[in-house]
């Protein structure tokens, strides 16, 4: 029997579960990543993985995991695989734990659980305020396994550049870049599966690590993959904000009793310590008396905009709110919340454990992402699946917090059998390919590349790149106007025209980092013009995506998918209808029980 | 009032092959500016401090928030990650080096494939039977949790190698962090099983005899990992097995 070769893009989760599941089915897998896969954007999860293990007794099931997820996701997300994901998860739970993974314990040495947004259970695993790193890995540890029997074979140090398709338009391998000796080299294989994360880098600044660009989902979308929901765009509440980063204050700061509030009086000068209790305005604890500081992320975040924006009650007049874990004793801080208070401390010189933080919300997630089937995480070109944070599958318009890092692993869990199966059902492997169509393929990024190197132009990659990040974190982040949408696409597009006179301050052919950044912005300029275009036409507000304009969830007209295509080099947005079989959708309202 | 401004001196090397040099930037200084947004300001305006156009630095970075390992390097002396270092806790002119323990790729960046090689040679994982479906993991007293993980945060920097007076060209050791990965697994009810095969993996050149106990690993580790604990504890486990083995004979 012919083996069939399979490639997994992407260490992070969803790559990494992708990666052993192909390797147990004894397929050779090689895994791609920029950075080694140890170091990839899943170690920024801190908060925990949501499981319904009813292990405090409260009466948690599987059932109410799927309704917070869908009721949280305002019944955008196509509800059968979501179920699947909620009834896998304590699996998951239970693999990870036979996995080594520290979480924390109970007395009895039970796993502990803590409690998060958008749900009344403790349902939330945790190792400490470390959680994606710990994870990340466990499976990393996996892989090395699998790498040291000749399984896996990585190629860290690689970008992924482009698919290789053949005449029927099917993904016969990849190109990718050696980012030190700048070679493109064709790599070919029977499927790929894409676990590319996040779409961060296109907001300028958000909580993602420098490579959650979505350069790599925007290449597929040019390619003929279609992207859904892309304006769906999660804002975190509490993030510390920072000129080069907005690093995450993890919603488990709140799942452990942390407050967040201002003063009454925005001229109250005095420290926060020394104000007392009837001069603070707990406002999220006011205005949602049953979630109180747990409501979900997309309602904390416009709370906490109209305080500042609206209510002019923002620190010193300053875009942030108090945080405060400081009534909390030292030894549950230090034994739940470490890793976090640890960065506060490290980047603002301040204790929160003495004193409260300083947030304000940050771009943080994509629920978005390259469109897939309902069945097992296919993309509509034959030979390509997509996993984790790069796909739109499991959250609809707004995810739970907890619920990202249990999405990666179900799906990248499911993407592995099924690319390994669709591999050898084909009749014909990548080994009958013509060499000509990789040669094509190839001769297409060189040509690429080397337009790039000698081309003389006047504009700067990272100005464009900030430029970027201002339009779309001004217009298309918490509140969306339609007049603002169409100016922010204007702009997108003035610096689409800019970017084809960029000129590269460094033309040399090793370890160019300035080659890589400007192939990559290309593609983050066209994506941010799908979230845009996506936002424009969305005439309603559900989940994450708010318009003042029309303040209502539309069901009538807009409970469906957003399926973006690209044909002929245009943007073309079509919709399809979601799958609602198990919960009828309901008004989402967080003030009152559901 | 005259504006701020913030000098770098850079050690620059466009590639292992050819001659290091040093290069001057002068900046203007914000508030809470750390390394990373000083090489993101050379890489939008890469003139050096008397007005020569040069590259934008070569560096590793991902997370910026002190959790991936990647942005190790020499500061002022003193290797540290770049993201938490800022600006207004540095002397100035602040010197900026690659590290020194490992192959040098561009500038600032480096290669560190050695570690993550020596975390397959120590077989730093649980080997489970697979991913289906097998019930529960064990119990973990919390006690071991709270020892393991504070171990299980190190992130492959590098730190305690680059400051390590043993890892140097005569010598392969693996180093602190390496070893205290051992001591992790094999304080795991399901790692504990396959102890003996990550001691021995640690017994020969470059395992934990060539510690010559300088204690550096400890000072320098960014996620204050107790790394000589760790040591200390191997080095037990290794004595008693390789004692027993040539007693065994």
């Amino acid at each position: 029997m012919r083996q069939p070769k399979i490639i997994v893009v992407g260490g992070g989760l969803a790559g990494l579960m992708a990666t052993i599941r192909v390797a147990e089915s004894g397929v050779p897998v090689d895994l791609f990543s920029i950075v080694p896969v140890k170091r990839s954007h899943s170690v920024c999860a801190q908060g925990g993985i949501n499981a319904a293990k009813n292990q405090k007794g409260e009466g948690d099931t599987t059932a109410k995991h799927l309704d917070d997820t869908i009721y949280g996701g305002d019944f955008l997300a196509n509800q059968p695989l979501v179920k699947r994901m909620c009834d896998d998860a304590p699996g998951i739970i239970d693999l990870l734990d036979r996995m080594g993974v520290m979480f924390n314990r109970t007395p009895e040495g039970l796993l502990d659980y803590r409690r998060f947004g958008g749900t009344l259970y403790h349902r939330t695993a945790f190792a400490g305020a470390t959680t994606g790193q710990q994870l990340l890995y466990a499976l990393d540890e996996q892989v090395r396994r699998h790498e040291a029997e000749g399984k896996v074979k990585k190629f860290e140090g690689y970008t992924f550049l482009s698919a290789v398709l053949d005449d029927s338009g099917v993904c016969r391998g990849i190109t990718a870049m050696d980012l030190r000796s700048m070679e493109v080299k064709v790599f070919p294989a029977d499927a790929v599966i894409f676990c590319t994360g996040g779409i961060g880098a296109i907001f300028g600044r958000s909580t993602n690590s420098v490579v959650c660009t979505g350069s790599a989902q925007s290449v597929l979308f040019q390619q003929g993959v279609d992207y859904a929901n892309g304006e769906f765009i999660q804002v975190h509440p509490t993030s510390i904000p920072g000129e080069d980063k907005l690093r995450l204050m993890s919603e488990s700061a709140r799942g452990e009793g942390g407050r967040v509030w201002v003063p009454r009086n925005p001229k109250d000068t005095r420290a926060p310590k020394s104000i007392p209790e009837n001069e603070r305005f707990y406002f999220l604890e006011e205005w949602y008396p049953k979630y109180g500081n747990l409501v979900p992320r997309d309602i904390a975040t416009r709370a906490i905009h109209r305080i500042v924006y609206q209510e002019k009650l923002g620190l010193n007049g300053q875009a942030a709110v108090y945080l405060d874990v400081s009534h909390i004793d030292r030894e549950t801080l230090d034994r739940k919340l470490e890793g976090i208070l640890e960065i506060y401390e490290k980047f603002c010189g301040v204790d929160p454990r003495e004193e409260p933080m300083k947030v304000f919300p940050g771009m943080h997630y994509t629920m978005g992402g390259i469109w897939v089937n309902a069945v097992d995480q296919a993309t509509n070109l034959p030979g390509i699946y997509a996993a984790g944070e790069c796909e739109y599958q499991y959250h609809g318009a707004n995810r739970l917090g907890a619920n990202s890092l249990v999405s990666c692993i179900f799906g990248g869990g499911l993407a592995g059998p099924a690319a390994v199966k669709y591999a050898r059902n084909l009749e014909k492997g990548t080994e009958s390919v013509p060499s000509t169509v990789f040669d094509r393929e190839k001769k297409r990024q060189d040509d690429k590349n080397q337009a790039l190197l000698s081309q003389d132009g006047t504009e700067n990659p990272m100005t464009i790149w900030r430029e970027l990040g201002d339009i779309m974190t001004e217009h298309v982040t918490v509140t969306r106007i339609n007049k603002n949408l169409q100016l922010a696409d204007g702009h997108l597009q003035a610096l689409q025209a800019r970017y084809r006179k960029i000129n590269l301050s460094d033309r040399t052919k090793w370890s160019n980092q300035t080659l890589n950044f400007a192939r990559e912005l290309e593609n983050m300029l066209l994506l941010a013009r799908v979230i845009t275009l996506g936002a424009l036409a969305r005439n309603e507000s559900r989940g994450a995506h708010y318009k003042p304009d029309f303040p209502d969830r539309d069901d009538a007209n807009w409970l469906k998918t957003t399926r973006a295509k690209y044909v002929n080099g245009e943007i073309q947005l079509t919709y399809e209808p979601v799958d609602i079989s198990l919960i009828p959708p309901r008004v989402r309202k967080y003030d009152a029980a559901k | 009032m005259a504006e701020k401004n913030v000098i770098l001196k850079i050690k620059r090397q466009s590639s292992p092959n050819e001659p290091a040099h040093w290069e001057e930037f002068s900046l203007r200084w914000r508030p809470a500016m750390n390394i990373i947004i000083c090489l993101r300001d050379i890489a939008e305006n890469p003139v050096t401090r008397d007005g020569k156009k040069t590259t934008p630095i070569s560096y590793d970075s991902n997370c910026l928030e002190e959790v991936c390992g990647s942005c190790a390097m020499v500061i002022n002396g003193k290797v540290k990650m770049a993201c938490s270092a800022l600006v207004d806790h540095l002397p100035q002119p602040i010197t900026i080096e690659p590290m020194t323990k490992f192959p040098l790729v561009r500038d600032l960046a480096v290669n560190r494939q050695f570690m993550f090689d020596s975390l397959k040679r120590v077989k730093a994982w649980i080997p489970i039977d697979g991913t289906y479906s097998l019930g529960e993991g064990p119990r973990v007293a919390p006690e071991i949790q709270e020892k393991g993980y504070p171990l299980s945060r190190c992130m492959t920097c590098g730190l305690c190698l680059e400051v390590c007076p043993q890892v140097n060209d005569n010598n392969k050791f693996v180093g602190a962090a390496i070893i205290s990965q051992v001591r992790l697994f094999n304080m795991h009810p399901t790692g504990a099983m396959h102890a003996r095969e990550r001691i021995q993996a640690l017994l020969g050149e470059g395992g934990i005899e060539e510690c010559a106990n300088a204690q550096n690993c400890v000072q320098a580790c960014p996620k204050s990992i107790p790394l000589t604990e760790s040591i200390a504890e191997v080095n037990r486990a290794a004595w008693k097995q390789s004692l027993l083995g040539w007693l065994l004979g």
